[in-house]
């Protein structure tokens, strides 16, 4: 079994009017089965309002199932003796980086997870030490957060995630706000904590550069897993995925329009180079 | 503009004042204030002087740097020397029309402008030596024995850490949506105050929703982060005494004993 698992996910927000009526109910998520497996790099893709931030926030046992299970590390997240070791083996680090950093110095907003857990001081320190080091912001521990830049901001929050020692991270959109240079840090960082520490990530986009890198790809709308496969399985279905409003990679895009008018390449380019390989074949 | 305010007003340098547990800056800024109420005489005022001058130089805060927090309350304490000068009866000095300076007058008008300004001094060495972090950490610590009367002494600390981390923030946010209002016509400068004030409630109903909204998100970021109150929780800088927190103690002390027997005796 993996280290998540869903089946059968159903969530359900009740739509009320301003009197508190309820006008509605809302499927945001719906029947979604996932399983990850320890050390995977999972991206789940989707457009606004496609349920993936909602499904996100059932890993971390922020919202529970309306019907089916979330389990995280075999402990089911409606158990409520369960509740801080599921927060802290799951990991989260949300959207915009102004509104998770607590404290008012790098390093004590890394601390603040592990003080909240009762570890004892001389281990914070290490922890603090190690998960600086390991999104690159070391040298910044000193700094208000406020000077950082965005991409900065947004480590520390990893940083502060990975201090609590979680065996997976769950990013919902950490890059929606922040400027191309501060996406490629973010990702960059992500990737080497999955590489080398071997944590496992589950990555929510709507950046289709950021997901080549994943082992699997989930594509979401309207609350259901619409496709699943590796990067290169999903990018080869290109008309698939302008229906559901997203957005190709440039590459795979300009490699899918050659193919189209009649040019022999292979499906679900990723690359620049990859394509310029292919081309080169073609020619010769 | 609005970000040139610098709140907590800390002023970074290295000195032993600096240095000091922020619990023993605490007391002893309550014991300074106290102290100028206990003296009545002038000799009393020279030791609260000297004191006060000591730790200035201790702190190596520049002391321009520490005027300009005064600037601040000259309003006030003009308000209060020009009440005292002229309101208080005694033997008349000088009298202009229907005002009259007294001896009594002006002798508690001075008495209370000293008293004012080195309460204001006193503790501004405080913030100014302090950072406001180590200072919610102290108060968190000396007000622990309120846990017993329920007070939520924790939670407060942490408010108060909280509200002082989403300042600049905020401020920002201010400045942004002033900026956006202005560029469609908004008027926050022209008319009356009254016409200013109204001016601003456009401006504050975003700012109180988008930091509503960020309450919110950071609730919700301090759960994942396994927030669940003060209890079981570590410090990754606990507050420990040093020896030379000791000796702040004992100088406190006997500073403070000073200022009784000054008060009984002269």
């Amino acid at each position: 079994m993996g280290i998540i698992r869903t089946d059968k996910l159903v969530f359900e927000y009740i739509r009320r009017d301003e009197e508190g009526n309820v006008e509605g109910i809302t499927r945001a998520v719906d029947e979604v089965d996932l399983n990850v497996k320890q050390g995977d790099f999972v991206a789940i893709l989707g457009h606004n309002g496609s349920g993936k931030s909602t499904l996100a926030k059932h890993i971390n046992a922020i919202l529970y199932p309306t019907e089916g299970t979330v389990w995280v590390d075999g402990m089911d997240t409606k158990d409520e003796k369960d509740l801080w070791n599921i927060r802290q083996e799951a990991g989260m680090v949300f959207q915009n980086p102004d509104n998770q950093i607590i404290g008012q110095v790098v390093e004590e907003d890394v601390g603040f997870g592990p003080e909240n857990m009762g570890v004892p001081t001389e281990e914070i320190w290490e922890r603090v030490e190690e998960s600086l080091k390991a999104v690159g912001m070391y040298k910044y521990r000193k700094y208000s957060p406020n000077k950082l830049s965005g991409g900065q901001k947004q480590r520390v929050s990893i940083a502060g995630v990975i201090a609590m020692h979680p065996k997976c991270i769950i990013l919902d959109e950490p890059t929606a706000m922040l400027d191309p240079n501060g996406r490629k840090e973010v990702v960059r960082a992500v990737r080497g904590l999955n590489d080398v520490e071997g944590i496992t990530v589950v990555l929510i986009t709507h950046y289709m550069e950021e997901i080549i890198h994943a082992d699997r790809v989930f594509v979401m709308d309207k609350g259901r897993i619409a496709m699943q496969g590796t990067p290169r399985e999903i990018f080869s279905q290109v008309e698939k995925l302008k229906e559901l409003r997203l957005d190709v990679p440039q590459v795979t895009l300009l490699a899918y329009e050659l193919q189209k008018s009649g040019i022999d390449l292979p499906d679900g380019i990723l690359t620049v180079e990859e394509l310029t390989r292919a081309l080169l074949t073609v020619q010769s | 503009m609005l970000r040139d305010i610098t709140l907590g007003q800390y002023y970074q340098t290295d000195s032993v004042i600096h240095k000091l547990d922020p619990r023993v800056k605490l007391v002893a800024t309550i014991c300074f204030i106290i102290s100028l109420f206990v003296v009545k005489s002038w000799v009393g005022y020279v030791a609260a002087a000297i004191f006060l001058a000591v730790m200035i130089k201790l702190s190596n805060v520049p002391f321009k740097y520490m005027v300009k927090g005064m600037r601040a309350i000259v309003f006030i304490l003009l308000i209060t020397v020009v009440f005292n000068l002229f309101l208080t009866p005694g033997e008349v000095l000088v009298s202009v029309w229907k005002l009259k300076i007294t001896r009594e007058g002006l002798q508690l008008a001075v008495m209370m402008a000293v008293r004012l300004s080195f309460l204001i001094v006193g503790s501004s060495v405080m913030t100014l030596t302090t950072t406001p972090n180590s200072l919610t950490d102290g108060m968190e610590k000396l007000m622990k024995p309120l846990k017993i009367f329920k007070v939520p002494v924790h939670e407060v600390a942490m408010m108060m850490s909280i509200a002082l981390r989403f300042i600049p923030i905020l401020l920002e946010e201010t400045d942004k949506i002033m900026k956006a209002q202005i560029a469609r016509g908004a008027d926050f400068e022209s008319g009356n105050l009254v016409k200013k004030a109204k001016a601003m409630v456009p401006l504050l109903v975003p700012l109180f929703i988008s930091a509503f909204r960020r309450a919110n998100d950071l609730a919700m970021a301090m759960e994942a982060r396994c927030y669940r109150g003060g209890e079981n929780r570590t410090k990754m800088k606990p507050l420990k005494y040093a020896s030379r927190d000791r000796i702040a103690y004992g100088v406190l002390a006997v500073y403070f004993a000073v200022c009784i027997v000054i008060r009984i005796y002269l």
